[in-house]
């Protein structure tokens, strides 16, 4: 990755939103589980200590009060680590907040690999894929700090839950994103007329070294982000499919439901053509440093660049 | 003005209120055999409480079903629906006629309660284990000057269910003065006696040790004089989550379909129908009298 791209991580981005927020918004109420420091929900605590709740470890109980609030008026967000949100608290999260469509904003923390040395009962890997299920769920995934703010800013406009996948880790930061954030639909990153790569977290980022580097071996790749997978800018991804012919999909996730699922369902059932997913196997993966297990686990420039030669080769 | 909002226009007796409470049995069991599904036991068993919640002591508005000052009703035990139907029914929020669609396919009145289909309920339920942190979150919700009621109703099922400890673990640390949770304790789960399915004596120590306030003794939840006594206790509390256990009777109302597991879901046949209605209407004249003497 460029050294001269500022690199900030999402949950501090996320922390100072909720205060800049918190300060405009006088129904903002902040809920997390015994894991503020980590998620820096305590930001908000400082500032905003009377609307702030710590309701322990308990995941579930963090999602039904919030549901509660809710239904009277408040506007929650409920900060843990995204895998235990997505597992432990999946029955609240259905039925109370997503079939009574109450706008709780689910703040999953410590998405895909970045709570890397904490290892596999920690990683989050499946978390889009059970929020992607949820009737009336959002479902978005920054690539970047400043996507962040925007992206709360919107969710706070919409009477609907909405998932927002944060990381742990510094990851560059792409100031472009920033600008006109708009849930439900996609970014250009980069244009391009051989394949498409869709793109969405922190993968964005690694999507556009792959560009670069594919554009020095003379392949045009066109580079579209997706911060919302749900809604997923069906428009966009079929127009630039109709253009390049083929389509590879990188997201830090299993390759079974999430974004790579959502893309082949919109190109399955409306253009389908030659798709590779990249992502984490169906596997368990492991504790280590988190360069070193995107890498392990094919979330890479060099993954990405074969996965693009390969669906070009695919091509009739 | 509604007959349901506090500072009734009307004032009930306690016998006035055991007879309505009959006459809503009798119309649940009229929509669960004409439907041939739904939860009897349970219905029963709450009738008097959600009677007196919303014929004495709530304060809500059939006509401005969203009120934001409204109190609150969390029926935990959603399986308990068509006694909720009835009752809110009766107090106006929808037409008595739509009863009969109970469990049909368009209708409002769903297996479980919807809120965002019904009128009058305040939150969908049916996985069981949810109100209570529901309920704490409404609680901490109100305004410190423009305090609302937050009821919730659980029965043995809900208090099975791990997440309902963790909302009362955490009623007892954020201490709402304005939740008061009812347990509806009829004993009698799905499977059998809660005793052997899964004990959950003693009950007051439990929630004691959580730091609630808890009501001085086990209230008679079918008797109406009781309830009141219980919530006249509840609003007396200035500080912290409130709990009231009530012994109660799955099926209460007909003696054959009484603390029985069978009658927790199952489907009330033409044969059963037949002996229990007259037995119903039985006790709901003999209220009717004792109000008229």
């Amino acid at each position: 990755m460029k050294t001269s791209i500022e690199r900030v991580a999402l949950r501090d981005a996320f922390g100072k939103a909720l205060v800049n927020i918190g300060a405009e918004d006088a129904r903002l109420r902040v809920l997390d589980a015994d894991v503020s420091g980590s998620t820096k929900t305590c930001m908000f605590n400082e500032k905003y200590p009377d609307r702030f709740y710590n309701v322990g470890v308990a995941e579930g109980n963090l999602a039904d009060i919030a549901a509660g609030m809710a239904t009277c008026g408040l506007r929650p967000v409920i900060s843990a680590f995204s895998l235990f949100l997505s597992l432990k608290a999946t029955d609240q999260i259905r039925n109370v907040i997503c079939y009574n469509k109450l706008p709780v904003i689910i703040a999953g923390g410590y998405g895909g690999l970045s709570d890397s040395f904490d290892g596999a009962s920690h990683q989050s890997l499946v978390d889009i894929a059970i929020m992607r299920a949820l009737p009336e769920m959002i479902v978005l995934a920054p690539a970047s700090a400043c996507e962040i703010e925007p992206a709360l800013r919107e969710a706070l406009k919409l009477d609907k839950p909405v998932f927002i996948r944060l990381g742990r880790n510094p990851v560059p930061d792409l100031p472009e994103l920033g600008e006109n954030f708009q849930i439900g639909k996609g970014k250009i990153l980069c244009g391009g007329t051989d394949v498409t790569i869709v793109s969405c977290g922190l993968m964005s980022s690694i999507a556009l070294e792959a560009v670069e580097n594919l554009a020095n071996r003379g392949v045009s790749a066109e580079l579209l982000h997706f911060a919302s997978i749900k809604p997923l800018d069906a428009t966009m991804l079929l127009s630039s499919a109709q253009k390049t012919g083929a389509v590879v999909t990188v997201e830090e996730h299993t390759v079974l439901g999430g974004l790579g699922g959502a893309v082949a369902e919109v190109l399955g059932c409306n253009y389908p053509v030659p798709l590779e997913l990249i992502g984490v196997q169906d596997c368990f993966t492991e504790s280590g440093p988190y360069d070193v297990l995107l890498n392990k686990y094919g979330l890479s420039v060099d993954k990405i660049v074969d996965k693009v030669k390969a669906v070009i080769a695919r091509k009739k | 003005m509604s007959v349901c909002t506090k500072n009734k226009t009307q004032k009930y007796t306690d016998a006035q209120l055991q007879a309505m409470a009959m006459e809503f049995r009798i119309k649940v069991l009229d929509m669960l055999h004409a439907v041939g599904s739904g939860h009897w036991g349970g219905s029963a068993s709450v009738a008097e409480l959600l009677t007196v919640l919303y014929f004495d002591q709530m304060n809500i508005n059939p006509d401005m079903p969203a009120d934001p000052q409204r109190d609150r009703l969390i029926l935990s035990k959603g399986h308990a629906a068509p006694m909720l139907y009835t009752v809110l029914a009766r107090c106006g929020f929808f037409p008595e006629s739509e009863l009969d669609t109970l469990r049909e396919v368009d209708s409002r009145l769903q297996g479980h309660p919807c809120m965002n289909k019904l009128p009058g309920v305040d939150m969908s339920t049916g996985a069981l284990g949810h109100g209570i942190s529901i309920g704490l979150g409404m609680a901490l919700s109100a305004a410190a000057d423009k305090p609302y009621q937050t009821y919730v109703i659980v029965g043995e099922g809900c208090l099975n269910e791990g997440s309902s400890w963790e909302a009362i673990m955490a009623a007892g640390k954020f201490k709402p003065s304005n939740l008061t949770l009812m347990i509806d304790y009829n004993k009698v789960q799905l499977d059998g006696y809660s005793q052997d399915i899964m004990p959950l004596d003693p009950l007051p120590e439990k929630f004691a040790a959580f730091n609630w306030n808890v009501a001085p003794r086990v209230f008679d939840g079918h008797s109406v004089k009781d309830v009141r006594e219980s919530l006249s206790w509840a609003q007396q509390q200035e500080c912290g989550p409130k709990v009231i256990v009530y012994q109660t009777r799955k099926g209460k109302g007909v003696e054959s379909m009484e603390d029985s597991n069978k009658w927790h879901g199952a489907p009330v046949d033409d044969n059963t129908y037949a002996l229990a209605r007259p037995e119903l209407e039985a006790t709901m004249n003999k209220w009717k009298e004792i109000n008229e003497n």
